[in-house]
């Protein structure tokens, strides 16, 4: 039992999370009346795709794995003092070094992640404006109050 | 509905549980995306090709160049979007303009003459925005970036929407301002890009700039670079996140906002 726990829990407990959190939202897309409600529901299914990648790109503990900002010219600074002057700051500059990557967290995940919570604010940016605009319209943001008061309008535009 | 809904939810959740298994643990350097030829090369070649130590400004500004454009594009899109709508009187609604309040307004008491709010605020926003303006032009040596630092900068206009009103928000930064301020920052992005076309390399390919910016190489050249399209990226979303605000809290009408 303690081993099933281990290995099914612990060790994948961001995908636990991650699955958790993404059916509360896609729960609150599908059953919810009101439609600010629904985008509460978009939202979390968002983060919780946003923390599934984030969490994909954890390679160890902090005391291992660095965020990806390669600190060189520091040590390429020291390099230098320490060495003397044979090389000039510039060519210490262009030396190749050997990086480590696994020293690093893996940076692709982040940056899919900055652009996918850009589309974020911009989709429910959009989607409140459209909801405001049906608002406007019909006075109440519940579904079935709109899709009634949608079913009793003549139909004109055929 | 509902149980129907809960069924629906719960067997996808014990799928996506059953999957989860077959994943690879948390934290393990060796795993499919982390050990990926792709990820790698960007950790190891960054710093050679760019001098940019923040990998991820790196990958978003230049490796990943067309996709950040576009992102800043899809930003530039949904403000007019959301202008668009909700300012648009459409054949046949009843709509008469403005929202009906669903609760009668109360009369508001608060109107920037609060001393401890205001006082406050004044203070807090030109920090806020100074701490915006390092994230934006520091992005590529410590986290940041246009984003980041754009979100900042807008936040703190919100901010003074809020703590004093929509009309003092506006007197700095009017429609006008934001929208020229929303497209200078597309057109930085693209311009930097069709610059290196014109100077004979690919769209975006910023290494070819060394030729007009005075005592780099290609790497710098593309640090350089990066920077500038930050800054472009800083203005659309800084622009772009206070018209969002102040188009939806007034229903587009831009006046009497919270």
């Amino acid at each position: 039992m303690q081993e099933f726990l281990q290995q099914t829990i612990v060790a994948n407990f961001n995908y636990w999370i991650y699955v958790t959190l993404m059916m509360i939202g896609l729960y609150a897309m599908i059953s919810k009346n009101n439609l600010i409600k629904k985008l509460i529901g978009m939202s979390i299914f968002q983060t919780a795709i946003i923390l599934f990648y984030v969490s994909l790109s954890v390679k160890g503990t902090t005391d291992e794995v660095s965020i990806p900002i390669i600190h060189h010219h520091q040590e390429e600074a020291e390099h230098a003092d320490h060495g003397g002057e044979k090389k000039g700051a510039a060519a210490a500059h262009h030396e190749p070094h050997a990086i480590d990557p696994t020293k690093y967290a893996n940076p692709l995940p982040h940056v899919l992640m900055l652009t996918a919570i850009v589309v974020g604010v911009a989709i429910l940016g959009v989607a409140l404006a459209v909801s405001q605009l049906l608002y406007k319209d019909y006075g109440t943001l519940e579904e079935s109050e709109i899709l009634a008061a949608i079913k009793e309008l003549p139909s004109d535009h055929g | 509905m509902k149980f129907f809904a809960l069924l629906a939810v719960s067997v996808t959740w014990c799928l996506l549980i059953y999957a989860a298994r077959d994943f690879p643990d948390f934290a393990v350097p060796d795993s499919p995306a982390n050990g990926g030829k792709v990820s790698n090369y960007f950790l190891e070649k960054t710093e050679e090709n760019s001098h940019v130590p923040n990998v991820v400004t790196a990958v978003l500004a230049d490796y990943r160049g067309y996709d950040t454009m576009f992102e800043t594009v899809v930003i530039f899109t949904a403000g007019i979007a959301i202008m668009a709508i909700l300012r648009m009187t459409p054949g046949g609604s009843t709509g008469s303009g403005a929202l009906p309040p669903a609760v009668p307004r109360r009369k508001r008491t608060f109107d920037g003459s609060e001393l401890i709010v205001s006082g406050t605020c004044k203070l807090l926003i030109p920090i806020i925005q100074l701490f915006a303006l390092y994230v934006i032009a520091h992005g590529h040596h410590s986290p940041g970036g246009g984003f980041q630092g754009g979100v900042i900068l807008g936040a703190s206009f919100i901010l003074l929407a809020i703590s004093r009103n929509l009309d003092a928000a506006l007197q700095r930064l009017s429609e006008k301002r934001y929208l020229m301020l929303a497209s200078v920052g597309v057109l930085i992005y693209a311009g930097i890009g069709v610059m290196s076309l014109l100077l004979g390399a690919n769209f975006l390919d910023y290494g070819i700039l060394s030729q007009i910016l005075p005592a780099t190489d290609a790497a710098m050249a593309r640090s350089h670079s990066m920077l500038g399209v930050e800054v472009g990226v800083a203005f659309t979303v800084s622009a772009i996140m206070f018209a969002i605000y102040a188009n939806l809290s007034t229903a587009g009408e831009l006046k009497n906002g919270l």
